[in-house]
């Protein structure tokens, strides 16, 4: 947390770039965002953040499987001489996160019977949702350490790491119930996500993800960098749009 | 009992780009128009927090609840449609504004080849030339026919550009002048160049300027903010239907519109349709909407499945080829690009606007020789610069793990260092790609879904593998390391996303037997029923469609307008 303090970044504020860039038609500040914006709040200093972050807490996964989700997405994105890896960045809180609303519960998808297994160029046909196809192939990844390694995921070296979920991404474990390359796949990205997506969702923990591969985040404009070589730029989160 | 709601002149189903258009220029004219709009209100205020990729790139935000209706979908009619359960391919807008709001704003306008491309490849290449399942035809209107038309909407969304040396006649210059150009858009113009190609910048609706439109709408600049397409503009520099068309038909008094108004059925008496039905999806009442006249303008899907539940013209049989509502699905070949990879340069990719780019079309149309060639038409081949956003744009050389150590390594190496050529692919109809009604799925008030019956066909294949060896030549010439490019197109997969360019089903043309709308989109059966946008396609060019769906609006206000005053079929 000192480290965030430190590195505070020249906030260009929805307000300070109106009043900076003039941006304007005819005089006067264009409707939308920008008008609406204006009124919100007063200049305040930037609150400091305080030292507990509320966040870092389990709204689905059992402690134990958050612990797998944890050691699994810091194989697929592993912490390394460019920066953190996906357990620093608190990937596994992100993905708990998400399973707990409506992509947990694919509440805005077509789940309607009847179910068929398609071809694969017509897509998921099946009726469980993520956080169901999540508690069963945790399980599963655990069983399938077990009848290799003869110990739990958490508990292996990383190389044995890579191999069990290089079993779930080749589908060269049984299991019934859903695909491992599907869980796999699903794996892959939302550890990407976890990654890459606002530090509002709980992952990205301090923009690390974006400063790793100088991604600005979320600016106003870049009408001035746009004709330009290559610039890096600090990055913004979303909540440096909240006024404060 | 539906409630029934005292009648109006005319009713729209839908209010995105074309029933923003129509109900903008029927209004100005004292017409009363209701416009019924499925979804929410939207408005620029929404998009405060728009900069956020996993909100509406990744949960689409701003698309269709697939949860209460989908399509389903098959290569071929062997096969059982299954429902497309979560998004990949293309993406259905919803809300006020449609999928206007999401778009990225390239707004082209087709060929003069494209309107008569049937008699056009015959007179260069002989009937043969055209394979016996393809459905090819002329639209029943002339590029200089709809000229006027392309001109008035690119008046009033603004569009940014300069004009292609290989297209159609202009007959006034684009309204503001083209966006800025990045340094990779600078390599693509010189490598370009060097082919003896001719790139131009992309006709844009993110507008380079502030500008007044002519019904005295003004929008300020684009800002390149890179959160343009999946998004709606926090600016309203992106003309959409919420900050262009809607409010001038607002202004005017003359037009209501109804959000989560959901119509579920046409209603029709003789060779006459009375009015629409629709559900209040607040309250769930029944209510309907009497109307001299009927527009269709949501969707190209719900445009057909409407008709085809409300039992309005006649449904394409593939077995026959008779029928017509249905007919001619066509969508994109959009896979044909080449991916390069530059070792000791970076970007600022991360910048960019949803219409920023360059292109050329030496090989779109019939602008290129296709008499040695095992496919007709072609596709525009562009370098765009659309904001590379970061849980969405990790490219690795070919050969990367996809996880792992190395792929973080190469990911990161080369977040900043990709230049993508792409080619948007027309794609022809053939006989047995159609929409029908699916058998066995259904909606959330019980109505069945749409169905797709679609595959790529051995011209796509070709086409893409041509496209893609083209796009690979610039992206070497630009000086890329290491370069991916396509090397087979497969089949069509709805898993992945390729465009949300889906055309045909109530397709335009003279003759009735082998069309449903005349050149004003009015049906040939039904004379106060008139279906609008992309579905009029008699098939999809090498382009995006938007610009071509706004003039083909501008096109059937005014027979609408013709038929309020004379009745009758105007086309």
């Amino acid at each position: 947390m000192t480290e965030e303090k430190k590195e505070k970044p020249d906030l260009l504020s929805r307000r300070k770039f109106i009043r900076n860039t003039g941006y304007t038609v005819g005089g006067l500040a264009v409707g939308g965002v920008l008008g609406s914006i204006l009124p919100l709040g007063t200049a305040k200093k930037h609150k400091e953040e305080t030292a507990q972050n509320f966040n870092r807490a389990l709204m689905y996964f059992t402690p134990e499987q958050f612990r797998i989700v944890e050691a699994a997405t810091e194989r697929i994105y592993p912490k390394d001489e460019h920066g953190p890896g996906a357990k620093e960045l608190g990937v596994a809180f992100f993905i708990d996160h998400q399973l707990a609303g409506d992509w947990g519960f694919n509440s805005r998808e077509y789940m309607q019977a009847p179910f068929f297994k398609g071809e694969k160029v017509q897509g998921f046909q099946g009726r469980l949702k993520r956080r169901d196809i999540f508690d069963i192939a945790l399980r599963e990844l655990n069983n399938h350490s077990q009848s290799v390694y003869k110990k739990d995921f958490v508990d292996l070296k990383g190389d044995e790491k890579d191999s069990i979920l290089k079993d779930f991404e080749e589908d060269k474990v049984n299991i019934t119930t859903i695909s491992p390359s599907g869980f796999f796949n699903m794996l892959r990205s939302s550890t990407l996500e976890g990654v890459y997506s606002d530090p509002l969702y709980g992952g990205n923990k301090n923009m690390d993800g974006w400063k790793m591969r100088n991604y600005p985040g979320s600016q106003m404009a870049y009408a001035s960098v746009i004709e330009k070589d290559f610039k890096k730029i600090k990055p913004q989160s979303l909540q440096n749009h909240m006024g404060k | 009992m539906a409630r029934k709601l005292p009648k109006v002149d005319v009713v729209l189903v839908g209010v995105g780009w074309t029933g923003g258009i129509i109900a903008a220029e029927l209004t100005k004219k004292g017409l009363k128009v209701v416009g019924l709009e499925r979804g929410k209100e939207r408005k620029t205020e929404d998009y405060y927090m728009v900069h956020d990729e996993l909100r509406y790139a990744l949960r689409y935000d701003l698309m269709q609840d697939l949860s209460k209706e989908t399509i389903t979908f098959r290569g071929n009619e062997n096969i059982r449609a299954l429902p497309m359960r979560q998004y990949g391919s293309f993406l259905l807008g919803d809300g006020l504004g449609g999928s206007g709001v999401h778009w990225n704003g390239q707004t082209y306008r087709f060929l003069p080849y494209d309107f008569e491309i049937h008699s056009k490849t015959i007179e260069k290449y002989g009937k043969n030339k055209i394979p016996a399942e393809m459905s090819l035809q002329d639209w029943g209107i002339t590029y200089d026919e709809l000229e006027p038309y392309y001109d008035q909407f690119e008046k009033t969304a603004g569009i940014s550009g300069e004009e292609n040396p290989l297209g159609g006649k202009r007959s006034d210059k684009y309204p503001t002048p083209p966006m800025k150009m990045s340094p990779p858009m600078k390599m693509f113009e010189k490598a370009a160049k060097k082919l003896n190609l001719h790139p131009y910048m992309m006709p844009s609706a993110n507008l380079s300027e502030s500008y007044k439109n002519p019904d005295g709408i003004q929008r300020s600049a684009c800002q390149y903010c890179g959160y343009c397409e999946r998004f709606g503009c926090e600016y309203g520099a992106k003309a959409d239907p919420v900050v262009t068309v809607i409010p001038v038909a607002l202004k005017s008094g003359n037009f209501e519109i109804r959000t989560h108004s959901n119509v579920r059925r046409i209603l029709k008496q003789g060779n006459k349709v009375t009015g629409v039905m629709y559900v209040d999806t607040t309250t769930g009442e029944e209510i309907e909407q009497p109307a001299d006249i009927v527009v269709m303008t949501s969707y190209v899907f719900n445009n057909i499945r409407l008709l085809l539940m409300s039992d309005v013209g006649r449904p394409y049989d593939p077995k026959t080829g008779k029928g017509v509502i249905g007919k001619n699905y066509a969508y994109q070949v959009m896979k044909g690009n080449a991916v390069g990879f530059f070792k000791d340069k970076e970007f600022n990719t991360f910048a960019g606007a949803g219409s920023l780019g360059i292109l050329f079309d030496d090989y779109n149309g019939d602008n290129f020789d296709h008499s040695k060639l095992n496919f007709i038409h072609g596709g525009g081949i562009s370098l765009t610069q659309t904001g590379y956003r970061p849980i969405q744009n990790n490219p690795v050389p070919k050969g990367t793990p996809m996880w792992g150590k190395e792929f973080k390594k190469q990911s990161l190496k080369y977040a900043n260092s990709v230049l993508t050529v792409a080619a948007q692919g027309s794609s022809m109809p053939f006989k047995h790609h159609f929409l029908d009604l699916d058998p066995t799925y259904k909606d959330a008030f019980g109505d069945p879904l749409i169905r797709i019956t679609f595959d790529f066909e051995e011209q796509d294949r070709q086409l893409a593998v041509f496209l893609a060896n083209k796009c690979a030549d610039v992206v070497k010439e630009m000086g890329a390391d290491h370069i991916d490019s396509l090397k087979e197109l497969g089949p069509y997969d709805i898993t992945t996303y390729q465009s949300t360019h889906n055309t045909g089903g109530v397709i335009m043309g003279s003759d009735p037997s082998t069309s449903a709308v005349n050149n004003y989109l009015q049906m040939h059966d039904y004379d106060n029923l008139f279906v609008v946008g992309a579905s009029a396609f008699a098939h999809n060019s090498g382009y995006n469609p938007t610009g071509t769906v706004g003039a083909l609006a501008y096109r059937a206000a005014e027979g609408i307008l013709k038929y309020h005053d004379k009745g009758g079929q105007v086309g």
